[in-house]
C-alpha cells in the first residue's frame, strides 16, 4: 500500500484564508441545518408535545438502537423553494440502524404544516423509497400527515412522480422483499391512509393514531353522518374490528418498541458481498480540508491531499498515476471498506477519460464499490481535442458510469459543470448517494462562461446589425446572468431541489461515504453489464 | 500410604482436600448431591458418586450411603472435612466397622468433646485451665459468695435456665454482690420459674486464641502454634490470624502444652483444636475443643509452612508425626478472610444467587484463595454461602494487612452480594492495624465497618456510563459487517450533534445523562455538570480518564446490571428502561417469588376472591418467612406451586385476575 504524504502548509497564508472560508461556510451550514431541525418551530412544538406526542426527530432517535447514527437525506429539501417555511420539506428521512438492521426511516413531522405533502415533501419521499429500493433497505414510516397539500395538488397528484408513486412503491418493494412497516403516530387520511394498508406490518398508536379514507368533516359533508375521528379510525377501530392495523401501542414510546420488534422478526442478514477490514483513520486530521480546499473554485488543490485525510491509514494505491493525470484513478478502503476512487485533478482529457472508463470496468470486474470526488469544469475543448475523438473518450466513460452497477457514491467537493457531472456520476446516473460540500456549485456551465457564450452570441448580432456594444453594457448584460449561475448554483438551492442528498461538512466525509457505503451493502453484488463501447 | 481416598465433603474444603491427596499420590473419590453436579470438587475428584438430593441431610449427612459409595469405589479412608459427618461418632464408627480409616480422632475421642460440660470435667481433670466459677446446686447465699470470692471479679451471674440476657448481671465488686445476686435470682425466677444462679470470671477484653494440635496413634503430641480468631460476629468467625499478635513467648508455650495435655486426655489422634478465651492479663481458659480439621487451619499452614491435610494423611495410615515440637518453626505473619455470601447491610442476612461474574487476586507465595466455585456457579439455599477463604501472607502482621486489603481490592463478584467490602473495610480499620482485637470487635467498631463509598456519585456515574457504552460497541456486532460505521454507537448526527440519554437508576433513584460523543471522546451530562470522559474497556477492565483524573476499574454488566469494583467497594446500577404496553401490564396481576426459597403454605385456592395485601402464599427462605400477598383485589386464576416445592428468585408463583373495579381505581 502506498502511503499518502501531506504536502500542505498550514502555516501558509492561503492555508489560513482557505480555512477560514470553509469554516464559515460549514459554520453557516450547520447553523441553518440547526434551525431546519426545530421544526415548525417552538410554538408547534410545544403543542405537538402537550398531546402527549414525541417529536419527529426524537421519535427517530428512539427507533433507533442505542448510539446508532443516522444518515439523514434531504436534510435542505424545500428550503427557500416556498412562500412560506417548510423545513425539510416536513418529512426526516434517513437510514439508521434498528434491531441490528440497517432501515430507511421516513417520519412525517407534524409540526410542519401539519405534515402536510409539498411538491417536495412528494420527492423527498420518493427518494428516500428510491434509496431503500437500490439498497434493499426495509422502510419504517412514522406517519403523522393531513396529506396531499390540497392548493398544490396539481403539483402533488397527478403526474408519475407524485404522491401515488409512494404506494406504488410500497407495493413493489413488498413484492420485492424490502419490508414496508408503518407507525401511524398521528393523521393518515385519504391516500396516506394506504401507507399502513399497504404495509407489510403496520402498528397504531391508540387515541392518536387515525387511518381513514376520509375524515370526519368530509364524512358529514358527503353523507351526514357524525362520528369522532377516533370512532371513525383509532386503533380501537382498526386493531379490533377493521385488520386495517395490527399492532396496537399505548403511546408513541410504546410504539416505536414494537416497531422495533417487527424489524428484529424479519430474519434479515446483510450480504455485505466485499472484503471488510478493520477500519482505521486516516493519518492527517480531516478538518486541514478546509485549508486545503478553501470556497475559492478557481484555486487549484492537489486532490490527493483530499484523498489523505478521507481513507484508511491514508493508504492509496494508485491506477495509471502517470497517463491522463487529470484525473486520479485508485484502490483504498474507507472505514474498512474497499473502494475505487475516481477523482478529478482537473479537466477532463481524452486520455483521463478513458482512464477513467478502465478503472470504472476494473471495479465493477471485482465489485469494488465507486467513489467520485467530483471538481470539474467539464472536457477539454478545441479542434486538436474534437478531432482525436473526445466525445467518444467522454462516451466511454459515461458509458461506464451509467452502466456499473457497483454500489456508486458521488461527492461534489468543487465544481460540477457541463459533461464532466455525467462522466463522474452526477445525479441523472443514479448514484446510491449524492453529497455535496458547501463550497461546491453546480451548473451547466460556469455562470462566467456562461455570461461569456451569451454575450458573444449578442455581440455578434448586434455587429451583424452594425450596431455598437460597449464594455460597460456588456458587464451590465452578464451581471444578472453570473448572479443568476450563482444563486442556482449553490448547494443551499440545489439541494432544497433535492439535486442531491444533502449537504455536508467536508470533514465529515468520511463518515457520510462511510455510513453511505454500509447502506449499499445491504444489496446482494450484482454484475455489470456494459454497453457498446464507441472504440 | 492410601492409594484411594472418599471425600465425604463438598465445596472448598473438598478441593483443598483433593489437591493435597493429588500431590501425594492419592485417588481422590468425591460425592456429590444432585445441586453440585457440576460443582468444582466433583471436577477435581477422579471419580465422584451422587448421593442423593440437594438438601444436605439427604446428600452429605447420609452416613450409610456414603460408606457404601466408600465400599463400592475401593476408598481406603474417608476424610470428613469439616462440618457435615466430621464430628459425627456414629459415622467415625460406621468407618470403623467396615474397616474404612476414618481420617480423624477415634470416635471416643469426638465422643468425650461432644458434649460441652463432660469436656469440661475432662479438662478440669487433666489440669487444664478453664474460666473460674461455680456450677453447683447448692444455691445458698452464702455458699454463692464464697465461691465469688474464689472465682474473683469482676464476675458474670448468670441463671441456669437463661437466655437473652434476662437474670444476668456482671458484678465488679464484692460489695455490690448481694444486691446483683437478689436481682438477678428475681428476674430470673420471673423470666424462667428457675432462680438458680452460675458464676463465672468476667473477662473485660476477652479474644478468642487456639491451638492447633496433632497427636499420631503412638499417643505422641505437638501442636503448630496459635491462630487468633477473635473478630467475630454472632459467634461466625470473620477474620482470624496467625501468630496471635501480643501473645508472649511463655504464653504461647503454657498454651500448647495446655492443648497438647487435653488433646492427650483424650487419647486423641490427628487434628484437633483447642479453643482458649484469652485474657489482656494472659491468662487463658479452655472453652472447647474442635475434633477436625479448622475452616482457618490455613493460615497456620502459611506460618508454619506444613500442609495439615498432608499430616492428617499421614497420621491416619499411621505414620508418626513428620516434626518434633522443637522442630515447629513460624514465620511471618498470616491472615484469613472469609468471603460469605450475605449483606452485610442487611445485618449479614444469607444471600443466594448466580456468580456471574468472579475474577480472584492471582495467587502467589503472599496469596492463597481457597474455594470451591467458579464463575458460573450457584450459592444456593442448601449449603454454607460460604464462596471462598482468602488467605494472605507476609513477613510482619502489617504487611499482611497490606496484602489483604490490596488482594480483596481484586477479589471482585458480581450477581451475589457478598462481605468483600465489609471485609475490606474491616482489614483496613485503625484498630484492627493496631491489634485492638476482642471478641467485640465488629460491634464496638460498627461506624468504621459500614464506611460510604470513597467514590463520588457522580464520578462513579460517569465511569458507569463509560463502561455500559463501552461495551455496548464491543458486543452489538454484525457477523456479516462487524465494523459498519452504524455499529459505531456514537450517535452520529450530520450536520450536527445529539447527546444520547443513558438512564441509570442506583437504589430507587434514577439519574438521567445524557452523552456526546465526538472523536472517541464523550462528555457526560450529568445533572449541571459536564465531564469529560476518555474510556476504553479490554473485557472488564475498564481505563477512564474524567477530567483528568485516570481511573483504572473492573467491572461486570449483565442484562442491564453494572457492577463497578472500587478499591474494594462496589458501585451498583441498573441501565434503566421504560417499559411500555399491556403486555407488561397483563403481568400486574402475577406474583414472583422474591428470592431462592421453599414453599412453606398455600393458603389460596384457585378461583378464590382474593383482596389486597390478603397473604397467598408463604414461603421460608434464608431461615425466614415471607408472605406473598395480594396487590389488589381479585380472583386466584392459577397457582403454580404446591407445598414443598424449591422455588428460585423471580418465579411466578400465582396468578391473579384483577378485578375490573379495582383496576380502575388503581389507574
Amino acid at each position: 500500500m502506498t502511503i499518502l504524504q501531506s504536502k500542505i502548509n498550514p502555516r501558509s497564508e492561503e492555508f489560513q484564508a482557505n480555512q477560514e472560508s470553509m469554516a464559515k461556510a460549514v459554520a453557516d451550514l450547520r447553523d441553518k441545518v440547526a434551525t431546519i431541525q426545530q421544526g415548525g418551530g417552538p410554538s408547534y412544538q410545544e403543542r405537538h408535545i402537550a398531546r402527549g406526542k414525541l417529536l419527529p426527530r426524537e421519535r427517530i432517535n428512539r427507533l433507533l438502537d442505542d448510539g446508532s447514527p443516522f444518515l439523514e437525506v434531504g436534510q435542505f429539501a424545500a428550503y427557500n423553494v416556498y412562500d412560506e417555511e417548510v423545513p425539510a420539506a416536513g418529512v426526516i428521512a434517513g437510514v439508521g440502524r434498528v434491531s441490528g438492521t440497517e432501515c430507511m426511516i421516513i417520519a412525517n413531522d407534524a409540526t410542519v404544516k401539519g405534515g402536510s405533502y409539498y411538491p417536495l415533501t412528494v420527492k423527498k419521499h420518493l427518494r428516500a423509497q428510491e434509496i431503500a429500493l437500490q439498497n434493499r433497505l426495509p422502510c419504517i414510516y412514522l406517519v403523522d400527515s393531513g396529506g396531499a397539500n390540497l392548493p398544490r395538488q396539481d403539483e402533488v397528484f397527478p403526474d408519475r412522480d407524485h404522491f401515488g408513486r409512494i404506494f406504488f412503491n410500497q407495493a413493489r418493494m413488498s413484492a420485492d422483499d424490502i419490508p414496508q412497516i408503518a407507525v401511524v403516530m398521528g393523521l393518515c387520511t385519504a391516500g396516506g391512509a394506504y401507507v399502513p394498508a399497504m404495509a407489510d406490518e403496520s402498528i397504531i398508536v391508540r387515541n392518536q393514531g387515525t387511518i381513514f379514507l376520509a375524515g370526519p368533516p368530509l364524512v358529514k359533508a358527503a353523507t351526514g353522518e357524525v362520528v369522532s375521528a377516533e370512532d371513525l379510525g383509532g386503533a380501537d377501530v382498526h386493531c379490533k374490528v377493521s385488520g386495517v392495523a395490527d399492532h396496537y401501542a399505548e403511546n408513541d414510546a410504546h410504539a416505536l418498541e414494537i416497531a422495533r420488534r417487527c424489524i428484529s422478526n424479519l430474519n434479515r442478514r446483510k450480504p455485505a458481498d466485499v472484503e471488510i477490514r478493520k477500519p482505521r483513520a486516516p493519518l492527517f486530521d480531516a478538518e486541514e480540508i478546509y485549508g486545503i480546499v478553501g470556497t475559492d473554485l478557481r484555486k487549484q488543490f492537489d486532490v490527493r491531499d483530499v484523498i489523505a485525510r478521507i481513507v484508511d491509514g491514508s493508504e492509496f494505491d494508485e491506477f495509471k498515476r502517470y497517463y491522463g493525470q487529470t484525473l486520479v484513478t485508485g484502490f483504498a478502503h474507507i472505514h474498512g471498506y474497499p473502494v475505487g476512487i475516481i477523482a478529478n485533478n482537473g479537466i477532463l482529457f481524452s486520455e483521463s477519460a478513458q482512464k477513467g472508463a478502465h478503472f470504472i470496468e476494473l471495479c465493477c470486474q471485482r465489485n469494488i464499490p465507486l467513489l467520485f470526488l467530483q471538481n470539474i469544469t467539464g472536457f477539454m475543448v478545441g479542434q486538436k481535442h474534437e478531432a482525436e475523438g473526445i466525445a467518444k473518450h467522454g462516451a466511454k466513460m459515461v458509458m461506464a458510469v451509467a452502466c456499473a452497477e457497483v454500489p456508486k457514491i458521488t461527492v461534489l467537493i468543487g465544481g460540477s459543470f457541463g459533461a464532466g457531472n455525467y462522466g463522474m456520476c452526477g445525479r441523472a446516473y443514479s448514484p446510491d448517494f449524492l453529497w455535496m460540500w458547501p463550497n461546491a456549485r453546480i451548473s451547466v456551465m460556469g455562470g462566467e462562461q456562461a455570461a461569456g457564450v451569451l454575450a458573444t452570441v449578442k455581440r455578434e448580432g448586434m455587429e451583424r446589425k452594425g450596431q455598437q456594444w460597449s464594455s460597460e453594457e456588456e458587464a451590465q448584460f452578464k451581471k444578472p446572468i453570473v448572479d443568476s449561475y450563482e444563486h442556482q448554483g449553490h448547494p443551499y438551492y440545489a439541494s432544497a431541489r433535492l439535486w442531491d442528498d444533502g449537504v455536508i461538512d467536508p470533514a465529515q466525509t468520511r463518515e457520510v461515504v462511510a455510513l453511505s457505503l454500509s447502506a449499499t451493502l445491504n444489496r446482494p453484488a450484482k454484475p455489470t453489464r456494459f454497453g457498446v463501447f464507441r472504440m | 500410604m492410601f492409594s484411594k481416598i472418599l471425600i465425604a465433603n463438598r465445596g472448598e474444603i473438598a478441593c483443598r482436600i483433593i489437591q493435597t491427596a493429588h500431590r501425594m499420590g492419592i485417588r481422590c473419590v468425591a460425592v456429590y448431591s444432585d445441586a453440585d453436579a457440576d460443582a468444582r470438587h466433583v471436577a477435581m475428584a477422579d471419580e465422584a458418586f451422587n448421593i442423593g438430593p440437594a438438601p444436605s441431610s439427604e446428600s452429605y449427612l447420609k452416613a450409610d450411603r456414603i460408606i457404601e459409595v466408600a465400599k463400592e469405589s475401593g476408598a481406603q479412608a474417608v476424610h470428613p472435612g469439616y462440618g457435615f459427618l466430621s464430628e459425627n461418632t456414629g459415622f467415625a464408627e460406621a468407618c470403623e466397622a467396615n474397616n474404612i480409616v476414618f481420617i480423624g480422632p477415634p470416635s471416643s475421642a469426638i465422643a468425650a468433646m461432644g458434649s460441652k460440660s463432660a469436656a469440661k470435667a475432662i479438662m478440669e481433670k487433666a489440669g487444664v485451665p478453664l474460666v473460674p466459677g461455680y456450677h453447683g446446686d447448692d444455691q445458698s447465699p452464702d455458699t454463692l459468695r464464697k465461691e465469688a470470692e474464689k472465682c474473683g471479679f469482676p464476675l458474670l451471674l448468670k441463671a441456669v435456665a437463661g437466655g437473652g440476657g434476662k437474670g444476668m448481671r456482671v458484678v465488679e465488686r464484692m460489695e455490690d454482690f448481694d444486691d446483683a445476686l437478689a436481682a438477678a435470682k428475681r428476674e430470673s425466677k420471673n423470666a424462667f420459674g428457675n432462680p438458680d444462679m452460675l458464676i463465672e470470671r468476667y473477662l473485660t477484653q476477652p479474644r478468642h486464641v487456639e491451638i492447633q494440635v496433632f497427636c499420631d496413634k503412638s499417643g505422641k503430641g505437638v501442636y503448630l502454634a496459635e491462630r487468633d480468631c477473635s473478630v467475630q460476629r454472632r459467634h461466625q468467625k470473620v477474620l482470624e490470624e496467625a501468630p496471635a499478635p501480643g501473645l508472649s513467648e511463655e504464653t504461647r508455650k503454657a498454651m500448647g502444652e495446655a492443648a497438647v495435655k487435653a488433646a492427650q486426655a483424650i487419647n486423641y489422634v490427628g487434628a484437633g483444636t483447642v479453643e482458649f478465651l484469652y485474657d489482656v492479663d494472659g491468662s487463658f481458659f479452655f472453652m472447647e475443643m474442635n475434633t477436625r480439621l479448622q475452616v482457618e487451619h490455613p493460615v497456620t499452614e502459611m506460618v508454619t509452612g506444613q500442609d495439615l491435610v498432608e499430616w492428617q494423611l499421614k497420621v491416619a495410615w499411621g505414620d508418626p508425626l513428620p516434626l518434633e515440637q522443637s522442630q515447629v518453626k513460624t514465620r511471618g505473619h498470616a491472615l484469613e478472610a472469609r468471603i460469605y455470601a450475605e449483606d452485610p447491610d442487611q445485618d449479614f442476612l444469607p444471600a443466594t444467587g448466580n456468580l456471574r461474574y468472579l475474577s480472584t487476586p492471582d495467587e502467589s507465595a503472599h496469596v492463597r484463595v481457597d474455594t470451591g466455585v467458579t464463575e458460573g456457579d450457584d450459592i444456593s439455599i442448601h449449603y454454607d454461602p460460604m464462596i471462598a477463604k482468602l488467605i494472605v501472607w507476609d513477613e510482619t502482621r502489617d504487611q499482611a494487612i497490606n496484602r489483604m486489603v490490596q488482594a480483596l481490592e481484586h477479589y471482585r463478584i458480581a450477581g451475589v452480594k457478598t462481605n468483600i467490602r465489609f471485609l475490606h473495610a474491616l482489614a483496613d480499620a485503625q484498630p484492627f492495624r493496631e491489634a485492638e482485637l476482642t471478641t467485640g470487635f465488629i460491634d464496638d467498631h460498627r461506624e468504621l465497618l459500614f464506611p460510604k463509598s470513597r467514590l463520588d456519585t457522580h464520578k462513579a456515574l460517569v465511569l458507569a456510563a463509560g463502561f455500559v457504552l463501552e461495551q455496548r460497541k464491543s458486543r452489538e456486532v454484525i457477523s456479516t459487517d462487524p465494523w459498519s460505521p452504524f455499529g459505531r454507537q456514537n450517535s452520529w448526527r450530520m450536520n450536527s450533534e445529539y447527546a444520547q440519554p443513558l438512564q441509570l437508576q442506583v437504589g430507587d433513584e434514577i439519574h438521567e445523562l445524557k452523552v456526546l460523543e465526538r472523536d472517541d471522546r464523550y462528555q457526560v451530562f450529568v445533572g449541571d455538570s459536564v465531564y469529560n470522559l476518555t474510556a476504553r474497556l479490554d473485557d472488564d477492565f475498564l481505563q477512564a480518564v474524567i477530567n483528568g483524573h485516570r481511573i483504572s476499574i473492573h467491572g461486570n454488566l449483565h442484562n442491564d446490571q453494572l457492577v463497578l469494583f472500587y478499591e474494594g467497594d462496589t458501585f451498583q446500577c441498573t441501565v434503566y428502561r421504560e417499559t411500555y404496553g399491556f403486555e407488561e401490564m397483563a403481568g400486574e396481576g402475577s406474583l414472583a417469588a422474591p428470592m431462592n426459597g421453599a414453599i412453606v403454605a398455600v393458603q389460596a385456592r384457585v378461583g378464590d376472591q382474593v383482596t389486597a395485601g390478603q397473604s397467598l402464599v408463604i414461603m421460608e427462605a434464608m431461615k425466614m418467612e415471607h408472605a406473598i400477598k395480594a396487590p389488589a383485589d381479585g380472583i386466584v386464576t392459577d397457582i403454580f406451586f404446591v407445598e414443598g416445592d424449591q422455588v428460585s428468585e423471580g418465579a411466578e408463583l400465582i396468578a391473579i385476575e384483577v378485578t375490573a373495579d379495582a383496576e380502575e381505581e388503581a389507574g
